[in-house]
């Protein structure tokens, strides 16, 4: 079992003609997902990755029956393809543009809202569920299937996590990267949710970073809501105030909201484990299991 | 990106909102010279990124040519938080009988902006709504719609500022259309002051904007050299890194910024200080990875580098050749570097590396370890 994506999941990439799109499907297909066609405007009729390339993204979908959207769409022109992607009622899209202007951001949170679509990202890796399907740019070679679900706001963390675990031999249900942008779709507690509901994720680590109030609210969420056992990383300890570290959402305000310490504080005492290290948390999995 | 006062006040300028006369100068005759032009009493501010700017000294009042010329070379060159004073804004002073806020932000667990007015400007607003949140009123903002007049009359006279409400409430308008069209992510008069005549003018103004959006306001985009703190952040700039320094000794490049940011953290963590955050991104191409090291080098204050890449779609193989030609480059290697491989071909890469240019560790914590041993050895 997982969550949100698996074997059945059917996907279009748009963006597919560009570098990384055409990259990244090459990968997807390598690693089984079922990608089924792209989108390009202009670029209808082509076969890329050995699938079909359409016009409009609406044609891709209601042709091959998609179920989910991946947008590799250069950062000028991702929010449209979030409208385009939201338009076609699938169930699922994943962007990992970096960059979205974030008052672009803005109007599609606001459009998400209208909608039953779920959205990650932007700014995110992907998801991957081991052994069955990704969508996005996680390196699949890292990830083995098992029973422990994974949520984390940056890309590269979420791997050396990863890795540690597989170490100790603990393998991942799903994984989810969220995104580091101020505005995403999917939030920890979006991720929380879906996997207290899995009867296949038995612990769940949850990789925060400096920034926004999301890791306090999710700490509260787990108080109340999460009977599987979670356990935390939160990066940026020592981060400054009113520097952005790399991810635009990653900043600790003037007034001192978002810092490591109020997150570490939310979660240690909503019973959330969090490791100084990302070995400690390995750790931490392998004691909650 | 931050603008300097001046800049936003031209920006604020240009949209209508009432500003007070005020040049900019760079030297003490410059200041007096732009004192006489606009008439005694002014106020002398110095144009740098802190916070606090009056209580540490930057900002200074003159009633006449003696004051000026105190008050300014008292300012340029002075040392504020870290950053040297280059130039002050000469700026008429404001007879004033109230202090307001008003501003524009995005909040982010919301996914939308929110427009704010109080009667209690002139101080820290974070001060205030900390202390008193209900002396700041907030209106939220649909971004498909903006933010309509009603709103923005609504939160003034909720926040009681008195006769000038309609004026503040159009001051926010403006401040809307302007955040939304310049694609800000902030925007902030404190004070706005209302003086005695009845007029509100802006007596400070902040604008941020967001680095993302720059792509379509190129004219932002010019000034962008002029805001950075300073050379190194120019020079990270002008590399398209992502760059942020730190006042330790172990320099330190990653990809990703988590990645990078918990490599910042295990420093501390295990007795060291970093000295900057560098996320080099995906690739590592040997151009990149040169940069990356010229980046650290020509920080003074780096004793040792920690250069921790884990490698998903990037390849450990090439990430090593990278760093074998980068470090190749140089007769003597400035300071030691310390390089942790992991991921996609970290085996083949960690084979490839050069060890008699760097030291090459396995995990993520020894790798910070010895990096930290080698900066505590450097203080010895």
């Amino acid at each position: 079992m997982s969550v949100l994506v698996d074997d059945d999941t059917r996907v279009v990439v748009q963006g597919i003609t560009g570098g990384e799109g055409r990259f990244h499907a090459d990968q997807m297909i390598e690693y089984g997902t079922n990608v089924v066609a792209g989108a390009v405007p202009g670029r209808g009729g082509e076969r890329v990755s050995g699938v079909p390339v359409y016009d409009t993204l609406q044609a891709a979908v209601t042709e091959h029956d998609a179920t989910a959207v991946v947008v590799f769409v250069p950062p000028a022109f991702a929010g449209d393809a979030m409208f385009e992607a939201l338009d076609t009622s699938v169930d699922l899209v994943v962007t990992i543009t970096e960059g979205v202007p974030q008052q672009d951001m803005s109007r599609v949170y606001r459009r998400l809202e209208e909608t039953d679509t779920r959205l990650i990202g932007p700014n995110c890796p992907g998801i991957i569920t081991p052994g069955q399907s990704k969508l996005g740019i996680l390196p699949g070679n890292i990830f083995t299937a098992g029973n422990v679900g994974l949520v984390s706001r940056s890309g590269t963390l979420t791997y050396q996590v990863v890795d540690n675990l597989t170490q100790r031999d603990i393998g991942q249900s799903t994984a989810i990267g969220i995104g580091g942008d101020p505005i995403i779709g999917t939030d920890f507690i979006d991720a929380l949710e879906l996997f207290e509901a899995d009867p296949d994720t038995d612990a769940i680590v949850m990789c925060g970073e400096i920034g926004g109030e999301d890791e306090e609210e999710a700490a509260a969420y787990i108080d109340d809501h999460v009977a599987t056992p979670v356990v935390g990383f939160i990066a940026g300890r020592t981060a400054p105030p009113g520097k952005r570290m790399g991810h635009a959402g990653a900043i600790v305000s003037g007034s001192g909201t978002g810092t490591a310490e109020s997150k570490i504080d939310a979660l240690e005492s909503a019973d959330v484990p969090v490791g100084d290290t990302p070995a400690a948390v390995a750790e931490n999995v392998e004691n909650r299991l | 990106m931050k603008l300097h006062e001046h800049q936003a006040k031209g920006v604020f300028a240009d949209t209508g909102i009432p500003t007070p006369s005020s040049q900019l100068a760079s030297s003490v005759e410059g200041a007096v010279d732009a004192a006489e032009s606009i008439g005694y009493p002014i106020a002398i501010k110095a144009q740098v990124h802190v916070g606090g700017r009056g209580k540490a000294g930057g900002i200074k009042l003159a009633e006449d040519e003696d004051e000026a010329r105190s008050a300014a070379s008292d300012i340029l060159g002075m040392d504020l938080k870290g950053l040297r004073v280059e130039q002050v804004l000469v700026e008429e002073a404001v007879d004033f009988t109230d202090e307001l806020y008003v501003g524009v932000t995005m909040d982010r667990g919301e996914g939308k902006p929110v427009a704010m007015v109080s009667a209690r400007g002139g101080v820290d607003i974070e001060e205030v709504a900390a202390e008193e949140p209900d002396a700041i009123v907030r209106e939220h903002v649909d971004p498909a719609f903006g933010l309509h007049p009603y709103q923005a009359r609504r939160a003034a006279f909720d926040a009681g500022v008195g006769e000038v409400a309609t004026d503040v409430a159009r001051v926010l308008s403006t401040l809307y259309e302007l955040w939304e069209e310049q694609d800000a992510t902030e925007v902030e008069i404190n004070p706005l002051m209302v003086t005695a005549d009845g007029e509100v003018v802006a007596a400070d103004a902040v604008m941020n904007v967001d680095d993302d959006a720059l792509f379509r306001h190129a004219d932002l985009a010019e000034m962008e050299s002029e805001a950075a703190a300073d050379d190194l952040e120019r020079k990270a700039n002008e590399y398209d890194f992502d760059y942020v320094r730190l006042d330790g000794n172990v320099g330190i490049i990653g990809n990703g910024a988590g990645l990078v940011m918990t490599t910042l953290d295990l420093v501390d963590y295990y007795g060291g200080a970093p000295a900057n955050f560098l996320d080099i991104g995906g690739g590592a191409k040997a151009e990149r990875v040169t940069n990356a090291l010229d980046m650290v080098f020509s920080d003074e204050n780096v004793e040792s580098v920690v250069f921790n890449i884990f490698g998903g779609i990037t390849r450990g193989d090439e990430v090593a050749a990278g760093i074998n030609e980068a470090l190749g480059q140089f007769d003597e290697i400035p300071k030691p570097v310390t390089v942790r491989l992991a991921g996609t071909n970290a085996q083949e890469g960690r084979e490839i590396l050069n060890t008699d240019l760097v030291s090459v560790e396995e995990t993520l914590e020894a790798a910070v370890q010895h990096a930290v041993e080698n900066a505590q050895e450097a203080d010895r």
